[in-house]
């Protein structure tokens, strides 16, 4: 077995505010292995795009980022200096935005975009280069000469998985790329993006909170709650025996097309990041909230093959 | 479709045209008060009483100005004369030629006005654009609370501080004029630096005052513009701040900044009237200041048509580059 390609542990990024700090994102750790699809799902406000912002090194003051560890190849990003932490951008680990619509910029050409990508990278930059990028994620050469406006939302989101496959990174981070478009041209991108990154050999962390397209698409799945990990797994055995009760109730609210039934959501709200009550978390909403969740806040543990889960009753589930 | 731009653009500009002139022939006939009185109320005052027959001299005031004639034949003999670049004489300088009366004053309002305002501009949308960004020393911020006092603060009053420290308390820079009197202009060094030395005053009042809303303004895009999905890609991208910050940042917010410019540069002549009479500064200001204190109608008019028609073309102008600067204008179609 080989090494992983990201190791993440213990990390947190927290917001100073008037009412005390604000955790996005609370101790969360987990790994990568290189080429592995990683999907990261929760509400909402849960950290999960805050946490690939932490991973990228991008979260702006009042926010800060503390961890215990998060190597990139090894290397300790936070350990980065500024000049090696620009390097390490999209050359080791791209992102493809959330928001594909307004992430180019719009008085640059398509063209003008890959190039100084390239530039900032001391790499040479020619037509025939980006013409074959984009004709990999499935858009003619003439692309690279428009500009943004002129393309589609799909087109768009095309452009940016070309630019984030355009250095060959170990670790593309898809910050929910497809939740900008619709259902037809979620499913061609999803399928892109895919491909594109089992091309070049990268590793992929997909946030989303679609639970349907994202069981399609990876191998190992993780579950965010109010800035914390509740589960990790496998998606299959995640799906199948989900553990932790938020993730029960995420599976249960997903529409069915064999039983017809009330559609189901999950009542309440998740608690405030400044005003954390002690304990589990999500104990406000847990049907199964017993004394000891109010008291003790459960720790990501193994029950089974490579599935964990924070809470206190995962077997008795 | 870049010509059908044009022309549209083109037509527009026409339309304003016929306004500007029309409504510039109406306006001054709409104050009250009659320039041949005043001119005859001057005389009289001047030769105690004694000039002859006041009927015929009205009279031949009226028909030498074409003022006998009925409105409608005024006004196409306006628009005849403004065809022809004839701006006519000026009433209370006679016979100077209103044209003759703007060229001599027009190079030094534009070279003053000019240059103070696209420095203020320059220097203060890039510092208002530095001040915004997260990433620059520490002593960018200190401009930040005198460009706000100064945004606030009008230019002739700026202008009479300046007048009294530089040239009153301190007689380092001259008081007034736009060269030495003992000098005869030419295309040499020593005018130059003549024409410099009389204009750093006025220029100054006019650049602290501009300085500070050019920088509020492009601090205020600059901000909305940080937050823009496009710089967070742009980091992302492992892209050099300086990178980020020009082609990213300030070429985004620059788009109505440049807006602002154009009107500007279009509001020269009239937006500083006040710093021209102050420092007694020989450029259009200073002219529209006297025509308008003698009603000098043909003066007035010929001010005021160049004006509005200086705002329409450079508006014009404005209106062909901005497809090069913002690529989005083009395809829009109205």
């Amino acid at each position: 077995m080989s090494a992983p390609i990201l190791e993440i542990e213990n990390l947190s990024v927290r917001y100073r505010t008037p009412k005390g700090p604000a955790f996005a994102v609370d101790s969360i750790g987990f790994n990568l292995m290189p080429r592995e699809r990683f999907g990261l799902v929760g509400e909402s406000g849960s950290g999960k795009s805050t946490t690939v912002l932490a991973l990228m090194r991008m979260i702006r003051p009042p926010g800060e980022i503390a961890a215990q560890h998060m190597r990139l190849d090894g290397r300790d990003i936070l350990a980065l200096s500024a000049e090696e932490l620009r390097r390490t951008r999209f050359a080791r680990m791209s992102l493809v935005p959330q928001g594909a619509m307004s992430s180019l910029n719009p008085v640059l050409t398509i063209g003008a975009q890959f190039a100084d990508l390239f530039a900032a990278h001391a790499q040479k930059s020619d037509t025939t280069r980006i013409a074959k990028l984009l004709a990999r994620v499935g858009l003619p050469a003439q692309v690279a000469n428009r500009f943004p406006h002129e393309l589609s939302g799909g087109m768009k989101q095309r452009v940016c998985i070309a630019l984030a496959i355009a250095l060959t990174p170990a670790v593309i981070l898809a910050d929910e790329p497809t939740s900008a478009l619709d259902v037809v041209v979620q499913k061609q991108v999803l399928a892109t993006l895919g491909r594109v990154q089992q091309e070049i050999g990268a590793a992929i962390i997909l946030i989303g909170h679609d639970m349907a397209l994202m069981a399609h698409f990876v191998d190992r799945i993780g579950v965010m709650y109010a800035g914390r990990l509740v589960e990790t797994g496998p998606v299959r055995s995640v799906f199948a025996a989900p553990k932790h009760p938020y993730t029960k109730m995420l599976i249960g609210a997903l529409p069915s097309l064999t039983a017809r039934r009330a559609f189901q959501g999950i009542p309440g709200v998740p608690p405030s990041l400044t005003d954390r009550p002690p304990g589990c978390p999500f104990q406000t909403r847990c049907p199964a909230a017993q004394e000891r969740c109010r008291i003790e806040a459960p720790a990501l543990r193994a029950i089974g093959a490579a599935h964990e889960t924070a809470c206190h009753f995962a077997e008795a589930a | 479709m870049y010509l059908d731009y044009v022309i549209r653009r083109f037509s527009i500009t026409l339309l304003v045209f016929v306004l500007a002139v029309s409504i510039n022939f109406a306006l001054p006939r709409l104050t009250p008060g009659d320039p041949v009185e005043q001119q005859l109320n001057q005389l009289i005052s001047t030769s105690s009483g004694s000039i002859g027959d006041v009927k015929a001299i009205v009279e031949s005031y009226r028909a030498r100005f074409g003022l006998d004639q009925p409105v409608w034949r005024q006004y196409l003999d306006y628009w005849g004369m403004v065809l022809r670049l004839d701006l006519g004489f000026s009433l209370a300088n006679y016979p100077e030629r209103v044209g003759e009366s703007i060229a001599a004053a027009m190079p030094w309002t534009l070279g003053l006005l000019g240059m103070a305002t696209l420095l203020s501009f320059a220097v203060g949308t890039l510092m208002g654009g530095m001040l915004a960004w997260p990433r620059v020393p520490r002593w960018i911020g200190w401009f930040a609370a005198p460009f706000l006092v100064l945004s606030a603060i009008p230019y002739f009053l700026i202008g009479v501080v300046l007048l009294f420290v530089g040239a009153i308390v301190y007689r380092i820079f001259p008081a007034g004029g736009g060269f030495p009197f003992d000098m005869t202009p030419g295309f040499d060094a020593a005018t130059i630096l003549g024409i410099a030395w009389h204009a750093t005053l006025p220029a100054l009042s006019i650049i602290l005052a501009q300085i500070g809303a050019w920088a509020i303004g492009m601090r205020g895009m600059i901000v909305s513009v940080l937050g823009e999905d496009y710089i967070m890609l742009a980091e992302a991208k492992g892209l050099s701040q300086r990178r980020i910050f020009l082609w990213y940042a300030v070429r985004n917010a620059l788009l109505p900044q440049l807006t602002k410019l154009a009107l500007t540069l279009g509001h020269l002549v009239s937006g500083a009237i006040l710093v021209e009479v102050i420092f007694s500064y020989p450029g259009m200001g200073y002219r529209l200041y006297q025509a308008i204190q003698s009603k000098d109608f043909f003066v007035i008019q010929g001010i005021v048509l160049i004006l509005s028609m200086s705002i329409a073309l450079t508006m014009f102008i404005l209106d062909l580059i901005y497809p090069l600067i913002d690529p989005r204008i083009t395809n829009k179609r109205s």
